[in-house]
């Protein structure tokens, strides 16, 4: 029978497959690198790092899984340390750092760090995710802020607007956009979109001491106060902005809604300038960047990091390598100047930054020096992800009327919040 | 008419001699459903054969203005996936053979000995190991892959120990081997249900009547039960081809990188986190990714009502 | 019975090797079984057994063994009843139960009229058939987000009907957090019933004509012959169409993310997504095993009396 003769030859090959393909050689000068930027911009960010490596001689194997926030990318991360195999370097994400260095599986970059003085020109705020007791274990790649608004100059002109002050204006605006029949507010309907959102809204409802206070201390009087009930009585307040079908839409959909003109603004980290630069759109000519009203001198940052995993001697020589090359001052500017966010190192150079790179550049310094550098709730950088996911259950119900009130809107973060810790 | 509806042509028995009428209905309703079901084809198509700006702007379901094959080609072997030195999805075309083909290839065996053994060969408690074989399809796969991992691990260490012996690691640590082990395990559930239910329906006599001429367990097996097997195998394979084919979850986990399949690289290509999305590149990818399991349902479907032909049981 | 035999089978020597061979006879067909049912044991139950653990203890990134009693339990317990506003787990339950529901009653609907009418002696069901196969063909990682742009009224079916004249037409599911979860079930028929049908066409090809003959001759129509005689045959490839379908069900996971826009205002949510979530994304290891767990029974408290029932009628 012919299928049978199919079958038996295939159960060969898988032997043959299994005796060839198992030998694999001793691996010093090899780099594995896990990470989800697997989109143009972003890759060709990454393949400069490839290429400083090589010039170096190591090699780069490449292991890429995309996936929104790398959920696919932790998934198989986790699956990778659990087989006592781990990658020589991994893209990370605030907490996520500190679960694997507190369960002992990232190694140690310190001497590099000491030799290169990494502590004075990273700020401290980042220190918390990239070092551990004080050893560095990750490298941080980037600074992002979710505290921006995205804005089409040439909508703006035609309504006439102008750069809004506080969140009041912020909505008189809008209500201009929706009166000259363009959408105001781009926004992606999905729950990260909305927290991170949300981020923004209470910073600037209560001020950046506020958002501290109720997120990074989460203290109780902050979470069930009249402000936080206010800030979600502004978040309902936007939700009259956008169009019908913002549920679901992916975040770069809202973007291209702003970049072709259909929308007005959409608020989002800075990775949405990588959007408009790959659109060849230009800052303060074709868009223009504000720091969200009312959040002015402040930045909700979040990072991107390299986790340095515990590896064997022999792969070590490769991870500092990877480190020292992933915080010179000169990938760290090609990176972001491709990436919209800014360097994670403050002495690097803004000449070759866009102008809203350049503001973001000197907002990082000021906010550093001011204390007004604060982490994400919505991206992990305030809370660990349990507590961060559970921000993001009561702000998208909330967002989308599952719950109805404030007040109740109010009660229930307080109670998930809690609940998580 | 074509060769395959010759082969195909409808099986001898009765029941279909019908009116006009009815035979209007029925073929007005086959062709609906044909109809329906095909719309999202349609439109991945002609979005795949649209350039950019004409899927982001015009009407999906629109003709295309600029028919063009450009999202076709850089879908196989020019759009970059991550800073890999492959491009485009051919090269994990290959990976996802290697592990599909032996994978397939076991599960169904095994499957079809269990189903064997769990009907003609029956022994006090079968019911209760094929109960819970069955309700092992059932596993969530959630709580699989970190002790999945593990063991993994132990397998990878086992090579490498081997290596440092004999200078082979035999197969242990390779990740195609270890998706194939993942996917022989978590479909064996499924190919010993197939089977099982299949055989069930297949004389006793005649396997009683070999045992009594002397035939062996596995004399029985190949010359009376798999040659009248071909219909369930053909669903079989159909069914865990697809699976195996399209698995990412087990795929991104357990064998990211170069040797991953190719479901990881469509999706590294399609889930971009920031870029313009290149919808017609992604559908192309995607139509492209489907071609061998299209061509088994293809192939696989003649053989499988031939089959039946051939191997129905009459009275 | 003219089941084909290959001839050679019919050995006229008969056995007389004695006790040893006719021993090992009897253990072959367990030894040929064991090694199966042992990787099932331990890759199933084994890790069935180790979440089951997990389910007891704080194991958050990582599994941890300090234990906790029954406080994972509780707090779903808790999150059960919890609808107002309804917690993830309570709109996950109910969304499995819609959803669940939808998906199994109309691919196997679907499939069966497919399968009967595709046995009415149609010409050109070679292509046919693989039509209504294809999509199952497709990766779930593209074909969501094919129906969620096929869906979306901004560019999909809405626009395109209103840029035809049809200015009335109104379908905005995929963007109404209430309607969602039905766009989930449509594109997962459309995926599956193929196959569903394909189980069902080997199962009618494999009636015998005979019974069939014997039933017209009786008198009896198209449809009570199927109806009593037919249907009631194909039990067996009933089973293995449940199970397949409810596994499908439970398990559905990029398709559900992708169709929906990852669950905006949560409306979306599944057990599949839902303990992926807990486990992987938001590290709280132990109550995504604790869901696993409470799934699994349910599971088990549907399944295993229906297999019990098959099972037990059909053993001979």
């Amino acid at each position: 029978m012919k299928l049978r003769s199919i079958l038996m030859a295939s159960v060969m090959t898988a032997g043959a497959l299994g005796l060839t393909s198992g030998a694999i050689a001793a691996e010093d000068k090899e780099i594995q690198m896990l990470h989800w930027w697997t989109s143009g911009g972003e890759a060709a960010a990454l393949n400069v790092l490839k290429q400083d490596l090589a010039k170096e001689g190591y090699a780069w194997k490449d292991v890429p899984i995309a996936g929104g926030g790398g959920e696919g990318a932790m998934t198989a991360l986790k699956a990778m340390v659990a087989a006592g195999n781990p990658p020589t370097a991994s893209q990370i994400l605030g907490y996520f750092a500190v679960d694997y260095a507190e369960a002992g599986k990232l190694g140690d970059i310190s001497s590099l760090a000491k030799k290169e003085d990494w502590a004075k020109v990273v700020p401290q705020a980042l220190q918390k995710f990239t070092t551990t007791d004080g050893k560095w274990d990750a490298v941080p790649v980037n600074i992002h802020s979710v505290n921006w608004v995205w804005i089409n100059k040439s909508v703006m002109d035609k309504i006439g607007g102008t750069e809004p002050k506080n969140f009041d204006d912020f909505v008189a605006l809008l209500g201009k956009a929706k009166a000259a029949g363009v959408i105001p507010l781009a926004l992606g309907g999905q729950p990260w979109q909305e927290a991170t959102l949300f981020d923004s809204v209470v910073a600037s409802t209560g001020g950046i001491e506020f958002y501290k206070k109720a997120f990074v201390d989460l203290d109780e009087g902050a979470l069930k106060s009249d402000t936080m009930k206010k800030s979600f009585d502004n978040l309902a307040k936007l939700r009259d902005y956008v169009d019908p079908n913002y549920a679901g839409r992916d975040w770069n959909l809202a973007t291209a809604m702003v970049i072709k003109g259909d929308a007005l603004v959409q608020v989002m980290g800075d990775w949405a300038k990588g959007e408009f630069r790959a659109a060849n759109k230009e800052a303060g000519k074709d868009f223009l960047c504000y720091r969200f009203p009312g959040t002015d001198g402040s930045v909700i940052y979040n990072t991107d990091m390299f986790a340095m995993f515990k590896v064997s001697a022999d792969r070590q020589g490769a991870q500092l390598a990877l480190a020292d090359a992933t915080m010179s001052p000169s990938f760290q500017s090609a990176f972001n100047v491709v990436k919209g966010s800014v360097p994670a190192r403050m002495d690097v150079p803004d000449t070759a930054f866009d102008m809203c790179g350049k503001k973001g550049i000197a907002d990082v310094k000021a906010a550093n020096a001011a204390g007004t550098f604060v982490g994400s709730m919505a991206q992990n950088y305030a809370q660990p992800p349990a507590v961060a996911g559970a921000y993001h259950d009561v702000v998208t119900k909330f967002f989308h009327g599952e719950i109805k009130t404030s007040d109740a809107a109010v009660a229930e973060l307080d109670k998930a919040l809690n609940n998580a810790k | 008419m074509s060769a395959a509806d010759l082969i195909t042509s409808p099986p001898a028995r009765e029941p279909a001699r019908h009116s006009n009428l009815t035979r209007v209905v029925i073929y007005g309703l086959l062709l609906l459903f044909a109809f329906v079901y095909l719309i999202p084809l349609v439109v991945m198509v002609m979005t795949s054969l649209k350039p950019l700006d004409e899927v982001t702007g015009g009407n999906m379901f629109a003709l295309p203005h600029h028919l063009t094959f450009d999202p076709w080609v850089q879908a196989w072997g020019e759009a970059r996936i991550g800073v890999s030195d492959t491009a485009g999805i051919a090269g994990y075309f290959w990976n996802s053979i290697k592990m599909v083909v032996p994978a397939v290839a076991i599960s169904t065996m095994l499957g079809a000995l269990n189903g064997y053994v769990l009907t003609k060969w029956r022994f006090p408690g079968h019911k209760l190991v094929f109960g819970m074989m069955l309700f092992a399809c059932f596993i969530p796969f959630q709580s699989v892959i970190i002790p999945m991992a593990v063991i993994l691990g132990y397998l990878g260490e086992i090579g490498n120990s081997l290596i440092d012996a004999t200078g082979y690691a035999f197969g242990f640590g390779n990740p195609t081997v270890n998706l194939v082990i993942v996917h022989v395990i978590y479909g064996l559930g499924f190919t010993t249900l197939f089977f099982r239910n299949y055989y069930e329906a297949f004389p006793t006599e005649l396997v009683k009547a070999a045992q009594i001429d002397g035939a062996s367990f596995f004399q029985i097996f190949r010359r009376i039960l798999l040659p009248n097997s071909t219909p369930i195998i053909i669903v079989t394979v159909i069914y865990q081809f697809t699976n195996i084919w399209n698995d990412f979850l087990f795929g991104s986990t357990f064998a990211a990188g170069d040797s991953s399949p190719m479901t990881v690289a469509l999706n590294n290509l399609v889930n971009t986190s920031t870029g313009i999305v290149e919808y017609n590149v992604n559908m192309a990818a995607a139509i492209i990714a489907a071609g061998p399991t299209l061509f088994v349902y293809i192939v696989g479907g003649r053989y499988f009502v031939r089959g039946l032909m051939a191997g129905a049981v009459k009275g | 019975m003219t089941v084909s035999v290959a001839p050679t089978v019919v050995k006229t020597t008969r056995a007389r090797r004695g006790l040893a061979r006719q021993r090992l006879q009897n253990l072959l067909p367990k030894l040929v079984l064991a090694p199966s049912f042992i990787l099932v044991l331990v890759f199933v139950y084994g890790f069935n057994l180790w979440t089951f653990f997990l389910s007891f203890t704080n194991s958050k990134a990582f599994a941890s063994t300090h234990l906790v009693g029954l406080l994972n339990y509780r707090r779903l317990w808790d999150w059960t009843f919890q609808s107002d506003p309804p917690s993830n787990w309570y709109t996950a339950i109910v969304n499995m139960g819609l959803f669940g529901g939808l998906y199994v009653f109309f691919c196997l609907v679907l499939g069966l009229t497919l399968a009967i009418l595709l046995d009415q002696k149609i010409r050109g069901e070679g292509i046919l058939r693989p039509i209504y196969l294809y999509p199952l063909a497709l990766s779930f990682i593209v074909t969501g987000t094919a129906w969620k742009l096929f869906l979306d009224p901004g560019i999909g079916l809405e626009k395109a009907m209103h840029d035809w004249g049809w200015t009335s037409f109104h379908f905005d599911w995929v963007v109404n957090p209430r309607m969602m979860i039905y766009c989930v079930a449509i594109a997962g028929i459309w995926q599956t019933s193929g196959f569903v049908m394909a189980m069902f066409l080997a199962g009618l090809r494999g009636v015998d004509g005979e019974i069939i003959k014997a039933a017209q001759i009786d008198g009896a129509s198209a449809f009570q012959t199927y109806r009593r005689i037919i249907i009631p045959i194909m039990r067996p490839v009933f089973l293995s169409a449940i199970i397949i379908l409810t596994h499908m069900a439970i398990k559905s996971y990029d398709l559900v993310l992708s169709v929906t826009g990852k669950n905006p205002g949560g409306a979306a949510e599944l057990p599949s997504t839902f303990m992926y979530s807990f486990t992987f994304t938001r590290n709280q290891m132990a109550v995504g095993s604790t869901a696993a767990v409470i799934m699994l029974m349910t599971i088990a408290a549907i399944m295993v009396p229906y297999l019990y029932s098959e099972l037990r009628e059909k053993g001979r």
